[in-house]
């Protein structure tokens, strides 16, 4: 009995310790990345990184404003093509479709999250870059919109049901249709999650690589409008890590040190966002 | 509706007065509601069977009986909120002031014939906000501030927040709430309040409001209230509706169904042998 209730203990100890072992494996990744990125990196961040071009190799300096700016003109375009398509598609999902055509949308949202990026590469690839006849910032923000569709849809969708049905019904209660009872009570109402997590799909996507890679193609240069190929701080960062130049490489990690920066940032914003205010009570 | 034929449906329906039961029973009032055989289902499942009633105008008529009777499912079909459930069937009519309400635009027909729920419900938005919902919507004539603090007036809730109209409803109290649901209600003007056990979440302070506003509300709308409390039913109601699972037992004035029910079924049930 003595040894079996000592045994007991052991095991309790046991799992105990190893659970906490790998809670703390999984939060050191992230720091450790951090860390890395910032000893690395750290000392290429100043201000000529955020306002000057790349210069060439051997020429001491220069930065990355091209790909900061391209980044962010890519963003803009993929939630210009993801945002309206999930958001409204998540909303018919949630609202208007019967158990069987949700059940193929959903799954068929899933399979596409589940599409490796570098597929969606080249099917961007194929319906924008050949019509066009050559990489534009376009062709990249195709891709990475197509990207952040299902995470959006999947998101909206959700956060749609978590909106309890009292509440629709005190609205259609006072002769409102159903879509004023969606646009004015519904979505208002889950409005936090939903911005949430369009903020999460831009985080993912932002540090995408495989879909840009001939798409957006990158460039050394400004990329005026959108029909040219454009610099993105994920494909600088490929590309000047691969490169055999010491500087390069300095360079690369301080290009990911912002774009972990930016993501993180986002991530805390949405965060904020979605702890801040009223909460809906659950049905 | 020509008068004669208001009258008509009055002597068929109306349940009549009572002389020696201690209580009088108001004048028979015009009817605003009147459900003609209807038969009810969930899918295949029947939940209400061959109802006849009707709900006087300026009177407040209760709906009670046991759990799973049908009396939320039978109050849910004057605004049609029925519709809002899949597989949900109604056979038989329904009229509002002689209009069958299954032939108008839905939509319409809610703003007359209100409805206040079981708990509290109010938007995530503020005080003012979720009593200007239903005439902003409804694209209101009058200045929406002005049918605000009327409704909010009229629930008797006005004087607890006219200094916070901008808060969260949710920091309101349950009874708050749920006079804000009501003057949420009002704010569209119905004509019809339907109340779905509308003081099952309060506590006694807060139920004891309500049944008073009831009463004060009559004199401007027609009130239809679901409860389990047949204590409330006494106190507030002017006619009693008993329902047993999904038929209609009993239908008299409020009086006589608790001081000398018809049928044996309402008197067990009233004197507390079930449910």
């Amino acid at each position: 009995m003595n040894a079996r209730l000592k045994w007991r203990k052991f095991v309790s100890a046991f799992m105990l310790t190893m659970t906490g072992v790998c809670a703390a494996i999984a939060v050191s990744v992230l720091f450790f990345i951090l860390g890395h990125l910032v000893y690395h990196g750290g000392t290429s961040i100043n201000w000529a990184f955020f306002t000057k071009l790349p210069v060439p190799v051997g020429e001491v300096g220069g930065g990355m404003a091209n790909a900061i700016v391209g980044s962010a003109k890519l963003l803009a375009l993929a939630s210009l093509v993801g945002v309206p398509i999930g958001f409204f598609g998540g909303i018919y999902l949630a609202e208007f479709s019967g158990s069987k055509v949700a059940f193929v949308v959903r799954y068929a949202a899933d399979l596409l999250n589940g599409v490796p990026s570098i597929v969606i590469g080249i099917f961007a690839y194929a319906l924008v870059v050949l019509p066009f006849k050559h990489f534009s910032t376009l062709a990249g923000g195709f891709a990475l919109g197509l990207m952040m569709i299902p995470i959006t849809l999947r998101s909206t969708e959700e956060f749609l049901h978590g909106v309890p049905r009292a509440l629709r019904e005190a609205s259609m209660a006072l002769g409102a249709s159903k879509w004023t009872t969606i646009s004015r009570v519904v979505v208002p109402a889950a409005y936090r999650g939903i911005m949430t997590t369009i903020l999460l799909a831009l985080a993912r996507v932002a540090g995408e690589t495989a879909p840009l890679l001939f798409t957006a193609f990158g460039n050394r240069f400004w990329s005026p409008g959108l029909g040219q190929p454009t610099a993105a701080l994920p494909l600088v960062i490929y590309n000047y890590a691969l490169s055999p130049y010491e500087d390069w490489h300095r360079q690369a990690w301080a290009a990911g040190l912002v774009l972990l920066g930016l993501i993180l940032m986002v991530n805390i914003v949405a965060r904020v966002i979605l702890s801040r205010g009223v909460a809906v009570p659950r049905s | 509706m020509p008068a004669s034929a208001r009258s008509a449906v009055t002597l068929n329906l109306t349940p009549t007065s009572l002389p020696g039961t201690g209580r009088e029973v108001a004048a028979p009032a015009p009817m605003r509601l009147t459900v003609a055989k209807v038969n009810f289902f969930y899918g295949a499942k029947q939940t209400l069977f061959d109802i006849n009633m009707n709900v006087a105008a300026n009177r407040v008529t209760a709906l009670i009986g046991p759990s799973g009777c049908g009396k939320s499912t039978l109050l849910r079909t004057f605004n049609r909120m029925h519709e809002t459930v899949r597989n949900a069937r109604l056979e038989g009519e329904i009229l509002l002031d002689g209009q069958n309400i299954l032939s108008q635009d839905v939509t319409l027909l809610r703003r007359r014939v209100g409805m206040v729920f079981q708990r509290p419900n109010p938007f995530p938005k503020s005080i003012f906000e979720n009593v200007a919902y239903g005439p902003k919507i409804n694209g209101a004539k009058e200045p929406i501030t002005d049918i605000v603090e009327r409704s909010l007036r009229r629930a008797a809730l006005w004087d607890e927040v006219k200094d916070q109209l901008h808060k969260s409803a949710y920091e309101l109290s349950g009874g708050q709430q749920q006079r804000l649901c009501i003057a949420r209600g009002l704010a569209v003007e119905p004509e019809v309040l339907l109340l779905d056990e509308p003081c099952s979440a309060l506590d006694p302070i807060s139920t004891a409001k309500i049944e008073e506003l009831l009463v004060q509300l009559k004199d401007s709308c027609t009130i239809a209230i679901v409860t389990h409390n047949m204590q409330q039913a006494a106190r507030v109601s002017d006619f009693t509706a008993f329902l047993l699972v999904g038929q209609l037992v009993e239908f008299s004035p409020t009086p006589h169904l608790f001081t000398t029910p018809s049928d044996p079924r309402t008197e067990a049930y009233i004197t507390g042998r079930f449910g």
